[in-house]
């Protein structure tokens, strides 16, 4: 969808200014300037994020939902607004839809949890893929475990996409949901989210998209979508750790149990019995992370003032430029051809462990990730056990990706000594 | 730029390349698989010990140039040590890359295996270097399931 909005044109971003509005990116590692290239991993943060949560902790700190005072319900209000601000960047119906967690793994291990302990039986089966990343794995293995269930997997093309003739005889009349990565956190590719979604629609299956690598990257809109959870991590998104969110449409959230029990997801304790709160503090217990909230709400608003499509317009030039680059080192190996991609890619170098080449490229001031990006099982799909990664943000420059080229071809000179 | 070459030694490019000892030796009387899970590197280590002494070492399996030249100068190290010896040897190399550098670099009996004292400026590179000594010890201490560098 976004590919259609950017054949616009919009207007090119300043790259520089925004670079100026990142305060890390201004500092060097081991004597060089940072080019940091491990945006799949954790995005650096603009100071008005860090200001948001700076201020929050010295001028209008409290606990919400609980105090009568002033600073309390001031405390309240801003954490409402900021859900309210999340629901409106998704496209969810209300605020009552989101629900803030730790990130995307633990979204993801609420559905599984509550969700699966009450969707799940023995026989039947979870529908995933052979890009998911581990937190879209494990807690499904979990629940399967304890529930007798199974999990089955859409296979993954030599190009780095997702087999979709595969995924349509996957499906059985025992799967009762399919969880996949919209975009996947190892190779780039973007799943095609429309058909998977009318594949398992077709079939009264609901969907869960892990739009952990969507965010930062792409405009989300879960009623076009159309899928039935999405979940993703504020650190992915340019604001703080410790802070994602579970989307769900409000009549799955209300019929699935409670996650955790404790403070502030209850109506009424009794020894006997509890009530619980409605949504979506019913899936909050205990004290959340509040100046993460608004640190998240400050992110979105940035964000969006930048605008989505001249995002991924600068990333799409930066990609094209890094991929040329790259063509020209002839050790280099991309691996996957995906047709749509966003900024992210996972290389091999031949003769050059990837690891090896995470210390020499560190030492050029390069921050690539290096290693299996959590995503065990794609990597034995692609017969490697580890790659180098590098993921672009809206503040790369080609610069920067001229450097990382450079830093590769020094990497295979170190080993042909 | 001293501290690439620091690290990336001749000698441990060489090993990387050529890993020496680098089969299974014909009688196996310990062996031990071992696994970094931060990047997936694995080796298999095998010995045969003969009255106490390590007639023949050898290893398998993949990993990144520090931790196969590691295996690599392990093995002709230890080949024809006494398992004391050997034991010893290992407690050297483990003090030689967890002192800080700028306390200076043991010396002991450790030879060639100082030049991995560069190791010690990458941290999270130490577990590539250790991987085939733990698996070693492993392999020694006759425990039947996987080591883990964790």
């Amino acid at each position: 969808m976004s590919v259609e909005r950017s054949a616009q044109a919009p207007a090119l971003l300043d790259v520089e200014r925004i670079r100026r509005d990142f305060p890390i990116l201004g500092r060097s590692t081991r004597g060089r300037p940072l080019v940091y290239l491990d945006n799949a991993n954790s995005t650096q943060k603009p100071q008005v994020v860090i200001d948001t949560e700076s201020r929050f902790y010295s001028e209008q700190y409290a606990n919400i939902h609980r105090g009568v005072y002033l600073l309390s319900q001031e405390a309240t209000e801003a954490y409402d607004r900021a859900r309210e601000r999340v629901a409106r960047f998704v496209g969810a119906r209300s605020p009552r839809e989101i629900v803030f967690v730790r990130g995307t793994t633990e979204a993801i291990n609420l559905v599984a949890s509550s969700w699966g302990r009450t969707h799940l039986g023995p026989g039947d089966e979870v529908l995933i893929s052979g890009m998911e990343h581990h937190s879209g794995i494990v807690p499904w293995q979990m629940i399967c475990e304890e529930r007798g269930a199974s999990l089955r997997v859409i296979p993954v093309t030599d190009s780095g996409e997702l087999d979709l003739d595969a995924a349509e005889g996957l499906f059985t009349a025992r799967t009762k949901i399919l969880s996949v990565i919209h975009v996947s956190n190892a190779l780039g590719t973007v799943n095609p989210a429309e058909a998977l979604v009318a594949m398992a629609k077709a079939r009264g299956v609901p969907v869960l998209l892990d739009g952990a690598q969507t965010i930062s990257h792409r405009a989300v809109d879960v009623t076009e979508l159309g899928c039935d959870f999405f979940v993703f991590s504020g650190h992915k998104l340019f604001g703080p750790t410790g802070i994602g969110v579970l989307w769900a449409r409000e009549e799955i959230l209300d019929a699935m149990p409670p996650y955790q029990g404790g403070g502030n997801m209850i109506n009424v304790v009794t020894f006997e019995k509890t009530t619980y709160a409605p949504l979506p503090f019913k899936f909050e217990a205990g004290t959340t992370n509040i100046a993460g909230t608004l640190g998240l709400a400050a992110a979105i608003d940035y964000v969006d003032a930048l605008g989505y499509e001249a995002i991924a317009a600068h990333e799409r030039k930066l990609l094209t430029h890094l991929l040329a680059g790259l063509s020209a080192v002839p050790e280099v190996r991309v691996i996957g051809s995906p047709k749509e991609r966003v900024g992210v890619l996972s290389l091999t170098l031949d003769g050059v462990h990837p690891h090896d080449a995470g210390t020499i490229l560190d030492l050029e001031g390069i921050a690539v990730r290096a290693g299996h990006h959590c995503v065990q099982p794609l990597m034995a799909r692609f017969g490697v056990p580890a790659t180098i990664r590098a993921s672009l943000a809206v503040y790369n420059t080609e610069a920067e990706c001229d450097a990382l080229i450079a830093g590769l071809a020094k990497c295979v000179e170190v080993f042909r000594r | 730029m001293s501290e690439l070459r620091d690290l990336y030694q001749e000698v441990i490019l060489d090993h990387s390349k050529k890993p020496r000892n680098f089969r299974m030796p014909v009688a196996v009387t310990h062996e031990a698989h071992g696994r970094n899970p931060l990047c997936g590197d694995t080796f298999t280590v095998f010995v045969d010990v003969e009255n106490g002494t390590i007639k023949d070492i050898g290893f398998q399996g993949h990993g990144c140039a520090i931790a196969t030249a590691s295996a690599s100068m392990m093995t002709e190290s230890l080949k024809g040590k006494s398992l004391q010896d050997g034991r010893a040897l290992f407690e050297w190399f483990h003090r030689l890359l967890t002192t800080p550098p700028d306390v200076g670099t043991p010396a002991g009996p450790l030879g060639k295996l100082a030049v991995f004292s560069g190791v010690r400026e990458f941290p999270v590179r130490v577990k590539c270097a250790t991987l085939a000594w733990h698996t070693l010890k492993a392999a020694l201490d006759r425990e039947a399931k996987a080591v883990s560098t964790e």
